[in-house]
């Protein structure tokens, strides 16, 4: 009974003296604090790191091919050297896959410049290489496009003055930017044709403002990663010396 | 109405801050006095070790190693931390294209992280490679704003979570960008976005009214800002009241100082990024009392 009685009283005190308890903020202090080199490392992380980090070096530095010279995105003005490899080895590697799923053949590659995240340097290819110029985990994708949508892309190309990665297309303008000619495997574009684009899914879904892919109504998806088309390709070619060519230029 | 005073940010301000400014400001020790520190990153993207020597833009900086030590530091500062991320854990190095994210939770986890929401790029290895991670990562994962009924992940994140720390409850909350057009479908499947002002609005009347809490805080993978109509952290905080914190990510900036702005009641709240990579750690103080002080005085803010 005593017990009892202490809890009636104690409870109400409690709740009361809780709900006084009214905390406010009175003062705020906010700032970043960068991680420079001057604050020590600790050992314990850099310990549970080790086995891991080890592992990624020893794969990250095998060698897969040589680069005669160096590449870099920006050596060209509408294709570059390395573009053009890039686009060819999806052209190479991804087709039999494609023709394998769908008995078809692929007639374009368009990836876009902004996704060569790295140049190469003159001399041993590793697969660091193909991590570094392709970090994402992006996928080849197979969109089947029209004729007059094709003409889209090529406008897309045009308006952008980029060097995108084509393959399968040649496309020469004059001063004015005008079309000269634009082939798609060697042919005049014909309207009503079907035409099959490799890209791969992040530029399928209209990245960088790639919206003509939205017409496209079939796509297949070949569970390729670029990353992985790229080490691929590295391992099948001794030696990687691609050249701007006239796939893409202005008279 | 609280009279709020802003101290802007001057040199001499910032160098203060840096050597510890409580000497300035006098307050007798019997007052309850509480402190409470947030720490909180975004946007580490599997940066593990820190840059290279060679790299052009931030040789030598970041890393896990370095921020332990430093996180280690500010807690013998002041054990009343919570340590916090705001998303994009995965994706960015071979770490992760390696182990699938298995390392950056591992080393969160030792670290002591209290709580992370979710980004878009968590999302890269599919929902259900998000998942897989999920046993060695013991932190809480938050999101108001995913509804996850219909996945995998039902279940294993939780809208909030109240914090108590020296007896001050800090309700934490998190909110999600929209995944469609962002993350391809098939990574994301049946997870469902639903609006961030609506649920911030719900999660923070629940937090205050229901929960008690004494500071409420979002971890945001909204965005800072955008030129557009899109929802952001800027957008969110005078869309929403009685939020004191939004720890944002996505949008990888780099802020000088956290910014002071107006929630839609006009009272002073904070935003905070630290651009992105682990090459900084965002540190804000909250400092209460029970005094009646603050009501009468103000808030202080010196950023």
């Amino acid at each position: 009974m005593k017990q009892l009685i202490y809890f009636l009283i104690i409870f109400p005190i409690l709740f009361s003296s809780c709900k006084n308890s009214e905390y406010q903020v009175d003062r705020i202090e906010g700032q970043q604090i960068a991680l420079k080199d001057s604050i020590s490392e600790n050992d314990s992380i850099s310990d549970f790191i080790a086995p891991y980090k080890e592992r990624i070096t020893r794969e990250m530095d095998s060698v897969l091919a040589y680069a005669p010279n160096n590449l870099s995105k920006s050596n060209g003005d509408l294709n570059t050297a390395l573009g053009n490899m890039m686009a060819d080895a999806v052209m190479e590697l991804s087709n039999p896959v494609f023709k394998s799923r769908t008995g078809k053949s692929i007639d374009v590659v368009l990836l876009n410049h902004g996704g060569i995240r790295s140049a190469v340097n003159q001399g041993e290819i590793t697969t660091g290489t193909a991590f570094q110029l392709m970090p994402f985990e992006n996928e080849v994708v197979v969109a089947e496009l029209k004729g007059e949508d094709i003409r889209d892309l090529i406008t897309y190309l045009i308006e952008g003055q980029t060097a995108h990665p084509v393959s399968g297309i040649e496309l020469v303008l004059n001063n004015n930017n005008e079309i000269v000619h634009a082939n798609i495997q060697g042919k005049p574009i014909e309207d009503e044709k079907i035409y099959y684009v490799a890209t791969n899914d992040y530029l399928y879904q209209g990245g960088d403002n790639m919206s003509f892919f939205s017409k496209s109504e079939n796509v297949t998806g070949l569970d390729y990663k670029i990353r992985n088309l790229l080490i691929d390709y590295f391992k099948q070619k001794d030696t990687i010396d691609p050249v701007a060519d006239k796939r893409f230029i202005r008279e | 109405m609280k009279r709020r005073t802003f101290l802007k940010q001057t040199a001499a301000a910032g160098a203060l801050a840096g050597v510890g400014s409580f000497g300035l400001y006098s307050f007798s020790p019997e007052e309850k006095r509480k402190h409470i520190t947030i720490l909180h990153t975004n946007d580490v993207h599997s940066h593990i070790e820190p840059f290279e020597p060679t790299d052009a833009k931030f040789p030598n900086q970041g890393g896990v190693a370095r921020r332990y030590t430093l996180i280690n530091n500010i807690r013998k500062e002041n054990p009343n931390t919570l340590l916090l991320d705001a998303g994009d854990i995965f994706q960015g190095t071979p770490y992760f294209n390696f182990y699938g994210g298995e390392l950056e939770f591992k080393l969160m986890s030792k670290m002591g992280y209290d709580a992370a929401t979710i980004g878009n790029h968590d999302f890269d290895n599919g929902i259900d490679g998000l998942y897989a991670q999920l046993p060695h990562a013991h932190f809480q994962f938050l999101s108001a704003n995913y509804d996850f009924s219909n996945t995998v992940m039902d279940g294993q994140s939780k809208p909030y979570k109240v914090f108590t720390k020296d007896g001050i409850k800090i309700g934490v909350f998190g909110l999600g960008i929209e995944l469609e057009g962002l993350v391809g479908k098939k990574l994301f499947k049946e997870t469902q976005y639903l609006d961030p002002v609506e649920i911030a609005t719900d999660t923070v009347r629940v937090l205050k009214e229901e929960e008690n809490c004494h500071l409420v805080i979002c971890l945001s993978h909204l965005g800072y800002h955008y030129r557009n109509e899109k929802i952001s952290d800027l957008k969110l905080a005078g869309l929403t009241k009685d939020i004191d914190l939004i720890v944002g990510g996505h949008t990888h900036t780099f802020l000088d100082r956290p910014t002071v702005t107006k929630n839609s009641e006009g009272k002073n709240m904070l935003i905070n990024q630290v651009g992105w990579a682990g090459l900084n750690l965002g540190r804000i103080d909250f400092y209460l009392d029970d005094s009646g002080k603050s009501s009468a005085e103000g808030t202080t803010i010196l950023v």
